[in-house]
């Protein structure tokens, strides 16, 4: 994969971006610029509108309203030239069950018109990329689910893409499956490939991109690194406190007791297991809630994730 | 209707799609040859057993075994079976249970390209089977002239027109359920087709019905040739058959987009 420097003219431009389907609107009038060699990601809950932007993306469903170019070309006239140059890996893995993981590689080959000798060529080097090598000839049928998961995102680079498009990539993955997906997308990146992901994983988006935005609804609420997201959106760290009100009696009740924490935070979330308090130092606050007279069954301080910025942006957790 | 048709034409990357079904097949290969072994059942079976049963009947003057009758049925019958097999069970395989095509729409293909592709596989496909189903017929002596020769366009033909309304119906699939329906179509036009005996059977209204099936016209039209017995008429069969074809081609195309790329 050739060297792509960061510089350059965006490669995907949306402006108004909309899709409908009869009344629903899935995506309601975007606006995002991903410029070429980053990693960009749409962070959001299901069905906030992530997938429907990605097929616009990737040139296969036809936006409904607004502008959309990638790499410079409209989708509509200019879809064959512009998938030739994309890299897609969709939610699910959509590879031929009964055939082998070679045949799904060189058979992808062939969709983008590539000679047979360079596809054998490339699939050879593919397999060793994703750890498939001694699996060349296996059915995908009998391959674990992290193993499909990195054939499919081998499948998506055997036309060496300039943006690898990648729905929700460790979805359903145990974690060490997720690790390895992860690694083979920083050496991707490494190597000068757009990233384009969306996750409903925070550990994710954190992990991997370099600038995302949060969606909700069909619309951007937010957008920026994942640490400016969180320096304009949440506190320096967090105080998470849970409770055990049976063997309480505090006589002032939840209420009350809330009240009295949102004095000492900036902000205070009251989530069905856990009482979050937003504030800019951890320890401190949580020694003023002991003073208090406070106790909490049990208490953990931690830095601002991009959970909370979405927590606090949406009143949701992402995964619920 | 012009305008609904010209985005079927897809372009030459539709030959993917074939090159995909053949080495899909080539791993299925008892299902290649089961292929080449239908029309040779067909034909054995009645020429060993009917054939002595019923034997010579008079068609348009002329006595023929029933076996060279039946035989041209049969073709029509094998092509219908086949297209239908092809397209509505196949092709919902890979729509909806393994979504091969979301994935073959990332890359440079399009719609269109997948469709033409389909129907280029089903031709391919008739084209193979229809020429052993003649070759059979001419070896075991149900062919009554060289003119059977012809029967090997209009069975193309029939295929391919079978196969439009297939990947038409295949559209309007949900589940496996539904493949009953398609059975409880399928299964009456080929026992009332008057495939396996002349329509003059028939009463004179339930003849005049039996005009509109598709594996009627087909199977008239590919008796004629292979009797050699030529009418004006026979253009009209394969006109009909063309129409037919090219209905459920557009139908299939405009589904298929939606299904595809909503």
């Amino acid at each position: 994969m050739s060297e792509r420097g960061q510089g350059g003219a965006p490669v995907v431009v949306a402006r108004g971006l909309t899709k409908r389907f009869g009344e629903f609107a899935a995506v309601r009038g975007i606006d995002v610029t991903v410029r070429p060699g980053e990693s960009f990601g749409f962070l959001g809950p299901n069905g906030a509108g992530k997938t429907s932007t990605m097929r616009m993306v990737s040139a296969v469903s036809r936006p409904s309203a607004g502008e959309l170019t990638i790499f410079g070309l409209d989708p509509r006239t200019h879809g064959p030239e512009i998938r030739a140059r994309l890299g897609v890996v969709p939610q699910e893995d959509t590879l031929e069950l009964e055939l082998s993981v070679r045949w799904n590689l060189e058979i992808f080959g062939r969709y983008f018109d590539l000679p047979r000798a360079l596809i054998r060529q490339r699939t050879q080097e593919l397999l060793e990329f994703v750890q498939l090598a001694d699996r060349a000839d296996s059915r995908v049928d009998d391959l674990s689910g992290g193993m499909r998961r990195r054939l499919t995102i081998a499948r998506a680079l055997i036309n060496q893409p300039e943006i690898l498009i990648l729905d929700e990539p460790t979805t359903g993955l145990d974690p060490q499956a997720r690790h390895l997906v992860w690694d083979r997308l920083y050496r991707l990146k490494r190597e000068g490939v757009t990233l384009i992901i969306t996750t409903h994983y925070m550990d994710e988006a954190e992990q991997l991109c370099d600038r995302l935005v949060v969606m909700d609804h069909g619309t951007i609420v937010a957008e920026g690194t994942p640490r400016e997201l969180i320096d304009a959106h949440s506190t320096r760290e967090v105080v998470e406190l849970r409770f055990d009100d049976d063997g309480d009696g505090d006589a002032s009740g939840d209420g009350g007791r809330v009240a009295r924490l949102g004095d000492l935070a900036e902000r205070v979330e009251v989530l069905p297991d856990r009482v979050l308090l937003y504030v800019d130092d951890g320890d401190d606050v949580l020694s003023t809630v002991h003073r208090e007279g406070i106790v909490p069954a049990s208490a953990l301080v931690r830095r601002s994730s991009l959970e909370d910025v979405f927590l606090r942006l949406t009143g949701r957790t992402l995964v619920e | 209707m012009l305008t609904r048709l010209v985005p079927v034409i897809g372009s030459r990357r539709a030959r993917h799609i074939v090159e995909r079904n053949f080495e899909v097949y080539r791993s299925q290969w008892l299902m290649l040859i089961s292929g080449f072994f239908e029309p040779l059942f067909y034909l054995l079976s009645i020429g060993i057993g009917l054939n002595k049963l019923v034997g010579n009947l008079t068609v348009g003057g002329r006595v023929v075994s029933y076996a060279a009758f039946v035989a041209p049925g049969m073709l029509a019958t094998s092509m219908m079976n086949g297209a239908v097999i092809d397209t509505i069970m196949n092709v919902f395989f890979r729509l909806k249970i393994t979504h091969s095509y979301d994935s073959i729409l990332a890359t440079p293909l399009d719609v269109n390209d997948v469709a033409l592709g389909e129907i280029g596989w089903a031709t391919g496909r008739a084209a193979i089977y229809s020429a052993s189903f003649i070759v059979c017929m001419i070896l075991l002596g149900d062919a009554p002239s060289w003119w059977v020769l012809l029967c090997w366009p209009a069975a193309l033909l029939t295929g391919v027109a079978f196969a439009g309304v297939g990947l038409a119906s295949c559209t309007f699939v949900r589940s496996w359920q539904d493949f009953d329906m398609i059975t409880l179509v399928q299964l009456p036009i080929f026992l009332f087709s008057a495939t396996f005996f002349p329509i003059t059977l028939y009463p004179r209204w339930l003849g005049a019905l039996v005009q509109l099936s598709p594996l009627y016209q087909s199977a008239a039209l590919l008796r004629g040739l292979s009797l050699g017995q030529f009418s004006g008429v026979m253009v009209l069969r394969a006109g009909y058959l063309v129409v037919f074809g090219l209905v459920g081609l557009s139908v299939a195309a405009r589904r298929f987009a939606r299904i595809l790329t909503p």
